[in-house]
């Protein structure tokens, strides 16, 4: 079966700076991967590239077979691609329902979906009415993947959803974006190693803007001197 | 689903919704302090005061509140809106003379209806505005989003691009023209045993109203939700799949039209010149910082400001034989005080 999603050598520059040199990564339909790094390893830029906000300069993105390089940011997203940020972007003046509102992109998808987000994430439905600023760390973290599943998402680009929370708070989260992978494909951009080596199954490991490194979970569990040695620890 | 119902939690602190209301209420307790302590000058207050300065904010209101949103919501600081204000000034001007059978035979269609050609002028203005606000972003603004100076000095140049092509047409010219009011509403009304001129009061509503329409939009429509997201973050909107640019133009165009519609009822008050769009701009500039760039409530409390400030000046500087530069210098006072309490502006979150 072809991955939905193939990443094929791109470069990306933001600015002067050459961020991205030389990575590759693909993923497999219904599954989970993660991409591994340390900070600065270019693991956001790489999600921001396939997004089309800081578009690669050479290299081959391909969505399900179609080329989605040089396609506008609302263009790759309309194709079926959510995006879930760093640092999350929850609008801070909107409220939980008007984030969701917003994010529909047919009259509809709120409804058709609603018992699926809510399923997922419970306690959205009793913050209904509260502001983006009002939520709480994991809270934000929870409406900007439940915004990102409001329309039909085949595939779902998740940075860093550990980043700031509490363990008990990751654990949920671990639960949901398990439960999720059943209805759609997910890359995980996770710098908490013990996370993202529990739910996902396969790895991408970036090293100084470069693909160094790849296979199954299950193969980097038992190597820990690759771990060690890109990760820094175990 | 089985969720268990934790309590509702209320959905804005208090303090949050009422800060709308703490700019009109000061003016509010204000002038009641007046009434009480002088109850024989409140007709004067009034119509001598309240009124013109409600006027002066209702112009200073159609300028500055696309400026604000234009501001949130792409970082783009126009300085050219004030050129769209005297463009839609202009715009409305020549619908009233040319439209004219009165007029020696500019144009071959005449309207004999002084009402009507004034209503034509305002539509006229305001459409001339938004066209022309909508070209300036997608052929100037559209190429510079990510370079910010070089669109403020695209903006500035703008500025005597159209003070050169006002100057040069020879119907407009450099002089001066006077304002064109319609027939309906040239007579003064009696308020209160004094007189004041119903243009002033048709300006006054008609701002008004426009401002609670677009407070309507902005809270309830989707439209209005892309644009309060966008001015927060317009890169994650645009990651929604939402055409980010397309929003862009039509605010820029919809601030523009906004801002010549200004320009357009200010030319039946004030007439036609082409300082004009400089001058109010600066009075618009001031709103904005005040009010908190990007906030259209900001832009909204900061008009109602500025405007009571400058006709209360006036005022001070008539009765008391105080230098006029006093008065000029109240509003840019008034932007010191706020900025030194509030460096963000009234209405600014951060």
């Amino acid at each position: 079966m072809t991955p939905i999603l193939e990443v094929e050598q791109i470069q990306t520059f933001i600015g002067q700076y050459h961020i991205l040199h030389d990575v590759s990564l693909h993923a497999e339909q219904g599954s989970i991967t993660a991409l591994l790094g340390r900070n600065g390893a270019g693991k956001t830029t790489t999600l921001k590239s396939i997004m089309g906000l800081t578009p690669p300069q050479t290299g081959v993105i391909r969505f399900a077979g179609q080329r989605i390089n040089g396609l506008r940011t609302f263009k790759i997203a309309q194709l079926g691609i959510g995006y879930v940020p760093e640092h999350r972007a929850i609008f801070r003046d909107l409220t939980v329902t008007e984030h969701l509102i917003l994010a529909e992109r047919k009259r509809g998808d709120l409804r058709r979906r609603g018992d699926l987000i809510f399923s997922l994430f419970p306690d959205l439905q009793r913050l209904e009415r509260l502001l983006g600023s009002q939520l709480s760390g994991g809270q934000q973290q929870m409406l900007a993947i439940a915004r990102a599943l409001v329309p039909e998402t085949q595939l779902l680009l998740i940075d860093e959803p550990s980043e700031g929370l509490a363990p008990v708070i990751i654990e949920q989260m671990m639960r949901a974006i398990t439960a999720l992978s059943e209805h759609t494909t997910v890359v995980l951009v996770e710098q908490n190693f013990r996370m993202a080596s529990a739910i996902s199954q396969a790895y991408f490991m970036l090293d100084d803007g470069r693909t160094v490194d790849h296979g199954t979970m299950t193969a980097l569990r038992a190597n820990p001197q690759l771990i060690q040695r890109y990760l820094g620890a175990a | 689903m089985a969720v268990a119902a934790p309590p509702t939690i209320q959905a804005k602190p208090l303090r949050e919704r009422l800060a709308p209301l703490v700019i009109p209420a000061v003016f509010v307790l204000i002038f009641a302090t007046v009434l009480v302590v002088a109850p024989a000058s409140w007709p004067k207050l009034i119509t001598g005061i309240l009124l013109p300065g409600l006027t002066l904010a209702a112009i200073y209101f159609m300028l500055s509140a696309g400026l604000s949103l234009i501001f949130g919501l792409m970082d783009v600081l126009n300085f050219a809106h004030g050129s769209l204000f005297m463009l839609g000034g202009y715009s409305a001007w020549t619908c009233n003379q040319w439209l004219d059978p009165a007029y020696p035979g500019q144009w071959p269609l005449t309207i004999a209806s002084g009402n009507l050609r004034f209503i034509i002028g305002l539509i006229v203005g305001a459409l001339v505005g938004a066209a022309v606000g909508s070209l300036i972003e997608i052929s100037l603004i559209r190429p510079l989003y990510k370079r910010p100076i070089y669109q403020v000095l695209l903006t500035l140049g703008l500025v005597f691009v159209f003070d050169a092509l006002v100057r040069t047409i020879p119907a407009w010219g450099s002089l001066s023209r006077a304002p064109i009011k319609p027939p309906m509403l040239t007579e003064s009304l009696s308020l209160l045993g004094r007189r004041f001129p119903s243009y002033s009061l048709f300006l006054i509503c008609l701002s008004v109203s426009l401002a609670v329409i677009i407070a309507l939009v902005l809270r309830r429509s989707r439209i209005g939700l892309t644009i309060r997201a966008g001015v927060q973050d317009s890169a994650m909107v645009e990651a929604m799949g939402i055409n980010v640019r397309r929003v862009f133009t039509g605010v820029f165009g919809f601030g523009s039209g906004l801002a010549a519609l200004g320009g357009a009822v200010a030319a039946s008050f004030i007439g036609v010149y082409p300082e004009m769009g400089l001058e109010y701009q600066l009075f618009a500039f001031i709103v904005v910082v005040i009010g908190g760039l990007g906030s259209y409530s900001g832009a909204a409390a900061g008009a109602l400001l500025i405007g009571l400030a400058r006709t209360f000046s006036d005022h001070l500087v008539l009765e008391t034989g105080l230098p006029t530069a006093i008065a000029s210098a109240s509003t840019v006072l008034v932007m010191a005080v706020v900025l030194l309490l509030k460096p963000g502006g009234i209405f600014n979150k951060q």
